[in-house]
């Protein structure tokens, strides 16, 4: 573990002075990168002049979501977004130039092409979550308060476990990227709706299989005031870190079984 | 052999279950042995070449003493280290070269690189900076240091890999086909390297390669593998008589005549005047051509040695193949 954090600094920490190399550059895949995850939140814009509310929320309250959503997959991109290459690194032979080195293997695929620009998602996330902050009349208590913080963090838990599930899956089908990107990008999205806009079928499959509605949906509900989704009690609002340590660990091992069919298999 | 046994390797298997689409929905599921039971053992400093056709079970060999692949069966230790149970341990104390792919960071300058092989290797200061000095000399990286990974020629990355192999001073060094694609000053620059390596560090090699100049130029001992089995393990010149290998004699007459008869030798091509003449390896080729000389109207000739690829080939031809695929299904 300790190792893992290592290498993964060490790498990361080398690709950042590469790119701050070429700071114009940087400056500009930034930017390209907050417009173009931007263009989501013009798509619900030009939903909302068309309609006062969306599943029965109001545009502040989804931009609430949207926000949230951003910034925790945001953080679970900039941080481990490499992994979906995984596959790549599986078909053509590299990843056995990873298994030769001093580091643990999930650390230097996660480090690998550590890309500063993807904060242009995280900044755009944060100024709609800033309007949104500013437009919804929220009840604020001490525990909503804390749950912020909580739940961004819990999110990006959640999402980054994704990604390593997504990546454990490419040890046995390594054309799986589209499908690790339905979970990964697709759930981001999903999330940036109401569940109310949904078919309870898909809220109760996010809520207990891929339990990405502990990222926004369930703890959003509560901090906004309304009902919680499924009927479910308030306190599953308070969940979500638990949550993420239970994917975190159940992708760790899924990673670990990956790897070691890998290993057994070559292939 | 009085050095201690540095790589061991006793009835090594690889076994893959390789599941083949026969029809619509029907699988059929048959084991591979990629390594077939194999045992050796290299001693410390030894140089030491690992030739056979492809899918012999060469990089498949490589791949488990690296820690790579997990063997099916039988016992494996690099300087007394299980490769794959602990191959972070061991990784300190090898060097891997992929011929066919880098493990330098492809985008990246070839200096940036080895930087971060320093902080992760754990490399101390002083020692970093004398083995890339070296390396940088030697194998002449010097303007290439800047130079991102992808722009460098195959020859230049192959140097580089080989400086990134062995700035944390392995016990052994791996190459997998190290002059594959290279032209000729750039192989001459790496074989040149690796002797010096061996000899002044006593660095024990292995290598695997498909051009035989590789092993007569560098390795005392080499093995011959096929079918995932060894078939041969010792000096290369035993190569020749295990796979009874012949010479050639090409011999220019001043006119045409019947075919030249000079037993043990045979003609086995004749074009007008000139007769090419196949005989034993072990053969005097003098007494051949005295006998040729007093007999025929010659007016030049020359001598082919045996071609390595030939032998082996032979000695594939001479071997029972086996039973190294069983069907499961």
């Amino acid at each position: 573990m300790v190792d893992g954090l290592r290498a993964y600094r060490l790498i990361g920490g080398m690709w950042i002075r590469s790119t701050m190399a070429y700071r114009a550059s940087f400056a500009m895949t930034t930017f390209a990168n907050f417009a173009v995850t931007a263009l989501d939140f013009v798509g619900i814009l030009l939903m909302f002049s068309r309609v006062k509310v969306l599943g029965g929320w109001p545009l502040p309250e989804v931009a609430f979501l949207y926000g949230l959503s951003s910034v925790a997959f945001g953080f679970a991109d900039l941080a481990i977004g490499s992994m979906e290459r995984l596959g790549h690194r599986v078909r053509d032979g590299t990843l056995d130039t990873l298994l030769v080195r001093p580091a643990p293997v999930l650390a230097q695929v996660a480090a690998d092409r550590f890309a500063l620009r993807r904060l242009g998602r995280i900044m755009q996330g944060a100024l709609v979550l800033g309007y949104a902050l500013s437009a919804v009349d929220i009840d604020w208590t001490p525990l909503k308060a804390l749950l912020m913080p909580v739940m961004v963090v819990s999110g990006a838990g959640i999402f980054c476990a994704v990604f390593v599930a997504g990546a454990a899956f490419q040890f046995v089908a390594q054309d799986a990227s589209e499908v690790q990107n339905a979970f990964t990008y697709g759930g981001a999205t999903l999330l940036q709706y109401p569940p109310t806009v949904f078919g309870r079928e898909l809220v109760r499959g996010v809520t207990f299989l891929l339990p990405l509605a502990f990222v926004t949906w369930l703890p959003a509900a509560y901090v906004l005031g309304r009902p919680m989704p499924l009927g479910l009690p308030q306190w599953v609002a308070f969940a979500p870190p638990l949550v993420a340590v239970a994917c975190l660990a159940l992708s760790g091992l899924a990673w670990r079984a990956g790897l070691r069919s890998y290993r057994s298999t070559g292939s | 052999m009085t050095m201690d046994a540095f790589i061991e390797l006793d009835r090594v298997e690889k076994v893959f279950d390789v599941r083949k689409k026969t029809g619509f929905l029907r699988r059929e599921r048959r084991q591979v042995r990629a390594v077939d039971g194999i045992s050796f053992t290299v001693a410390r400093g030894e140089m030491v070449g690992y030739i056979g056709p492809n899918g012999a079970g060469k990089s498949t060999t490589i791949k488990m003493l690296t820690g790579i692949l997990t063997p099916s069966g039988g016992r494996l230790r690099v300087a007394g280290i299980d490769p794959s149970r602990e191959r972070t341990r061991l990784a300190h104390r090898i060097g891997v070269v992929f011929g066919q792919r880098t493990t330098l960071w492809w985008d990246l300058p070839l200096i940036d690189s080895y930087r971060l092989m320093h902080r992760m290797y754990r490399i101390p200061d002083a020692r970093y900076r004398e083995n890339l000095d070296r390396c940088v000399e030697l194998l002449e990286l010097d303007e290439l240091l800047d130079v991102p990974v992808r722009q460098l020629s195959l020859g230049q990355r192959m140097r580089g890999d080989i400086a990134a192999a062995l700035l944390h001073d392995p016990e052994v060094l791996y190459l997998d086909e190290p002059t594959i694609g290279l032209d000729v000053i750039s192989k001459a620059k790496v074989r040149g390297f690796l002797r010096e390596l061996n000899a002044e560090r006593g660095t024990t090699v292995l290598l695997t390669t498909h051009d035989l100049q590789d092993i007569e130029q560098l390795c005392s001992r080499v093995m011959v593998i096929d079918h995932g089995r060894l078939m041969y393990d010792g000096a290369l010149a035993g190569l020749h008589e295990v796979g009874e290998s012949e010479r050639t004699l090409v011999v220019d007459l001043e006119r045409e005549t019947a075919p030249i008869d000079a037993a043990p030798a045979r003609v086995v091509k004749v074009e007008g005047p000139r007769q090419w003449l196949a005989f034993p390896a072990g053969e005097s080729a003098a007494a051949l051509v005295a006998r040729i000389a007093a007999e025929y109207p010659l007016a030049d000739l020359s001598v082919r040695e045996p071609d390595i690829e030939d032998v082996i080939a032979k000695m594939y031809a001479g071997a029972t193949p086996g039973h190294t695929e069983k069907a499961v299904s």
